[in-house]
């Protein structure tokens, strides 16, 4: 079946199976190759993409569940003129990652975060990423990279 | 410094930006056009005779190229085993067959047993789910001392037993050792299990086998942390494709922690079943199959023996340890539990005696190999686990049970071989105590008990050996390998640089760090210097990135290339300035001749060696190019203490860790943001290994945590912000940079902290608990409360 949805920003199209996930279509098909797959159980949030808004995990949908939906993924969260937007920057500037494979779905949960809690706590961002798993960072520079994003100052958290 | 960063300055990555904008490439967005994928059909049984197999329908199914099974590989070798350990009585480790794919039997769950090559890659699981295979089950052994026993199945018929060697180390010490204890005025013995892991890399491996009819050259694309292993244990001694003939890339890799060193049959097939249908073919592991085909880690069973004299002196070690190997032996894992275990018991400690006897043990399970730290860890968890209980049994305090023991003069010969040529753990003890703020434990710890939680405190020591290591050392020590490392720099016409660097970057940040050393030699902008790694085609022969060695090793070559470069072009720089080649000064991006004004422009240098006008053709070549191969002297020794303060909940056993302190000595550092990134995921590691990872096979050989639902990997929520130092440096004495490696300190360290802190908060709440296995779970906690 064909398939059409906004993505960041584009309509874009391509065909689909029935089960056809949607991080499928999104890498194979559309050929938008940052939001990666790190488990087969809903675990790892690597996939992590926003459908209408809302932060889901791609792995877990159907890309027909998504066909008419306005998308956005890791490839449009910078800014128009290219550069880095401040989530990303900051996760930059604060090492929030080493490898780069977790990184798509730890910007997207760390923006849909922001969006309802634009000052988290601590506490309240390692318990948000309780979906996103990270093998290399030990979580501390995301932490302090979301923190910094969100304005707040961590020249006091330890290196 | 230069103006963005030479060496010692936080600079940020520049291979962040590809990352987060979703540009970066991994194996898995690599696509041929053409290209076939390819689907496993893997052993649902642990141990059985594979009596028949119906492809037939299977072949029938839409889409599908070939069904692949042994029959195909007959002429194909096995996967070879990259390191000989010669048991304690002379004799050579018996080394099993590996088979690409299951051959007669089937011995771990997971094991591929035929391969199916389709359009798709739906369509190659349908079709593999169609497979009939017919499988006689027989007996499974897990349990390793119970694999040692006579009665017990055997994982390979042909084997004596499945014991794959007894290892003795030091073994002209044994008797010394064992009358040392004997004589003790105290001994301390503890029994421990060191858990098995998964390693789980967030990028699950993919290969991708191509081959070039025209050229006869196969490539292969794959998450390997060696390319260059890969292509030397897979052309010459699997598929016999001279090394002329085969590529092999590893473009970004999501991660390693030791799983991606080693030579994979999917790897071999991928490769074999291009040429073999003319089609690329592709292969992307799923989490669940990486839980039965990615080599574990750890997996140990351990008794130690501490004594000491009657000032708490420590006079001899002695340990007994079986080891898991799996169904069968991965690329280096006979390495892991001898001589990257051995060599390290003795610590941080002068004990004069040290025995370690080692039973590697073949089970039907998936092989263990090499994972974060690899034998260290291992090495680590039970010398600091067994000084704690020997301090409890004596009433001294454990850290000043450790000082006493320190060793403080160096160069230091181990009793176990190895020869630390620096450090200062009284130093970093010190600066522990004080970043811990171990003086302000018994405040916190009245504070918890308001609470109602039982709250404790852990410290240990850990030194590792890393910077792996001399070659011809390791080429005693049973290595069928070189450990050396390579560099090519290449100076572009107009004064860039391209580093082509033998190590693999995937997630060390070397395209950021490799730079800095060269900009820091040459005085330039480091934004001048790329980094080409990964790829056969365009970089030296190397040996990769684990075992923290990067930096100690590939940085040394790179050093010593960068040094050919500037000498080569202070020759040039001589000659256009007509000055004496004794009297040019390199600085600030530019050649003077000393104590005149006379300078020339790095850039003008790079011209005249691509554009030779004026230039002393008749003494130099044009160009300006240079390689280097650095093989190290010596391992590189970190080293450093270690502080874990837990509250545990009384009622449920739960154990959270409320602060994290680790004071390290890596020697030089280079980028210290990237280093205290590695210390902090490290940590996470380690503390996963001690609260929550453990993989569990019945005795069946099922793999029971076979998927993030049920193998615990640590989260955000389990981890505390942690409090790491590296300002106690004790330059490496052996290497141009004077760096000794920082990525497995922190798994290394952190185990027996968190261990020790719950076990002394149980005491201190008046349990009689000497040790817990890890994962210290809520369950097991609770247990030992209830005595």
């Amino acid at each position: 079946m064909k398939i059409s949805m906004t993505v960041n920003g584009r309509e874009m199209s391509g065909e689909a199976e029935g089960r056809t996930l949607m991080s499928d279509f999104l890498r194979n098909t559309l050929k938008l190759t940052g939001t990666h797959v790190g488990c087969d159980t809903s675990q790892c949030g690597s996939c992590v993409i926003h459908v209408a808004d809302r932060a889901v995990k791609s792995c877990t949908m159907f890309a027909a569940e998504a066909d008419g939906a306005c998308v956005k993924t890791i490839e449009g969260m910078a800014n128009d003129d290219g550069s880095l937007g401040t989530i990303q920057q900051a996760f930059q500037d604060h090492h929030g990652l080493q490898c780069g494979f977790c990184t798509a779905g730890m910007v997207m949960s760390a923006d849909a975060l922001l969006k309802e809690n634009p000052s988290p706590s601590e506490s309240e961002i390692r318990d948000y990423l309780e979906g996103n798993i990270c093998r290399c960072t030990g979580y501390h520079n995301i932490v302090k990279a979301i923190m910094a994003a969100s304005g707040q100052d961590v020249e006091n958290i330890a290196a | 410094m230069p103006a963005d960063g030479g060496i010692g300055a936080a600079t940020i990555r520049r291979e962040d930006v590809r990352f987060l904008t979703g540009t970066g490439k991994y194996t898995d967005d690599i696509n041929i056009h053409g290209q076939a994928h390819v689907h496993f059909l893997r052993s649902e049984i642990a141990h059985g005779k594979i009596k028949g197999l119906d492809k037939a329908s299977a072949e029938q199914m839409p889409g599908v190229l070939k069904i692949f099974t042994s029959d195909d590989f007959a002429e194909v070798g096995g996967l070879p085993c990259g390191w000989q350990v010669t048991d304690r009585h002379g004799e050579a480790m018996q080394e099993p067959a590996h088979p690409i794919l299951a051959s007669g039997k089937v011995r771990h769950v997971g094991e591929p047993i035929a391969a199916v090559v389709a359009e798709s890659r739906e369509q190659a699981q349908d079709a593999a789910e169609a497979i009939s295979v017919d499988i006689e089950e027989l007996p499974a052994v897990v349990d390793m001392p119970g694999a040692l026993e006579d009665s017990a199945p055997k994982v390979h018929d042909d084997l004596t037993s499945n014991l794959c060697y007894d290892w003795g180390f030091v073994e002209e010490n044994r008797e010394a050792v064992d009358e040392a204890i004997r004589n003790a005025a105290h001994v301390t013995t503890l029994e421990l299990r060191n858990n098995r892991l998964v390693a789980n890399p967030m990028e699950p491996r993919v290969a991708v086998g191509d081959y070039t009819s025209a050229s006869g050259d196969s490539t292969l694309y794959t998450t390997s942390q060696n390319p260059h292993v890969i292509r030397l244990l897979m052309g010459a001694f699997v598929l016999g494709i001279p090394e002329h003939k085969l590529r092999v890339v590893a473009p970004d890799v999501g991660g390693g922690f030791g799983a991606k060193i080693f030579h994979y049959a999917e790897e071999a097939f991928c490769t074999f079943a291009a040429k073999n249908l003319g089609r690329a073919v592709k292969w992307t592991s799923t989490r669940s199959e990486a839980f039965m085909s990615d080599a574990h880690g750890r997996d140990h069973v351990t008794k130690i023996d501490l004594a000491l004299d009657a000032e708490n002196n420590f006079t001899a070690i002695r340990t007994e340890t079986h080891a898991n190997m799996g169904a069968y032996l991965s690329t280096f894992a006979p390495s892991v539990p001898t001589w990257l275990h051995g060599t390290l018991m003795a610590g941080n400690y002068k004990t004069p005696l040290v025995y370690v006897n080692v039973k590697a043990v073949f089970t039907n399970t998936v092989p263990v190999d090499a994972y974060r730290g690899a034998g260290r860890p291992e090495a680590t968890f039970q010398l600091e686990r067994v000084i704690d209980k020997a301090a409890r049994e004596l009433g001294a305090d454990p850290i000043a049970l450790r000082r006493q023991n320190f060793i403080t003069e160096f160069p230091y010969a181990t009793p176990v071989a190895l020869e630390y040529d620096t450090g200062n753990y009284v130093a970093t003890m010190d600066r522990l105590e004080d970043m811990a703020d171990l003086a302000g434990f018994e405040s916190r710890l009245a504070e918890s008990r308001e609470r109602g939680m039982l709250r404790g405190l852990g410290v240990n020591c850990y030194i590792e050996a890393c910077g792996i290591a001399p070659s011809s050392l390791v080429g005693q020590l049973g290595a069928r390998a070189g450990l050396y490392e390579s560099a090519t720099v290449r100076v572009n016409a107009t004064g860039g640089l391209v580093v082509m660097t033998g190590s693999h970057s995937h997630g060390q940040g070397h395209e950021t760090a490799f730079p800095q050393v060269v900009a820091d030699m040459l005085g330039i902008d480091a934004g001048m210097v790329e980094v080409v790694h990964g790829d056969t085609a365009n970089t030296p022969m190397g040996m990769g990135t684990y075992g923290s060695r990067s930096l100690a090793v590939g940085g040394s070559a790179l050093v010593r290339a960068t040094e050919k470069i500037i000498s080569k072009a202070k020759r040039i720089a001589a000659h256009l300035m007509e000055a004496s080649e004794a009297d040019i000064e390199l600085g600030g991006g530019q050649f003077s001749v000393a104590g005149t004004d006379k300078s020339v422009a790095w850039g003008d240098v790079c011209l005249a060696a691509y554009v030779p006008h004026n230039y002393p053709l008749e003494d130099l070549e044009p160009g300006l190019e240079e390689t280097a191969f650095y093989d190290p002297s010596n391992f590189t020794y970190p080293a450093g203490a270690y502080a874990c303060e837990v509250e545990v909940d009384p009622e449920t056993g739960k154990v959270s860790i409320e602060r994290f302190s680790a004071a390290d000595d890596f020697g030089n550092v280079v980028n210290p943001m990237i280093v205290e990134g590695q210390v902090h995921g490290g940590l996470a590691q380690g503390i996963g290994q001690a609260l929550l990872e453990d993989c569990v096979y019945d005795e069946n050989g099922q793999l029971l945590t076979g998927s993030y639902m049920d193998y615990a990997m640590p989260r955000a929520d389990d981890v505390p912000f942690y409090a790491v130092d590296h300002s106690c440096q004790t330059p490496c004495t052996h290497n141009p940079l004077g760096v000794k490696g920082c990525g497995e300190a922190g798994a290394i360290g952190s185990p027996p902290a968190v261990v020790n802190a719950v076990i002394d908060a149980l005491q201190r709440a008046g349990h009689d608990v000497e040790h817990i296995d890890m994962p210290v779970s809520p369950s097991r906690v609770w247990h030992a409360m209830q005595g």
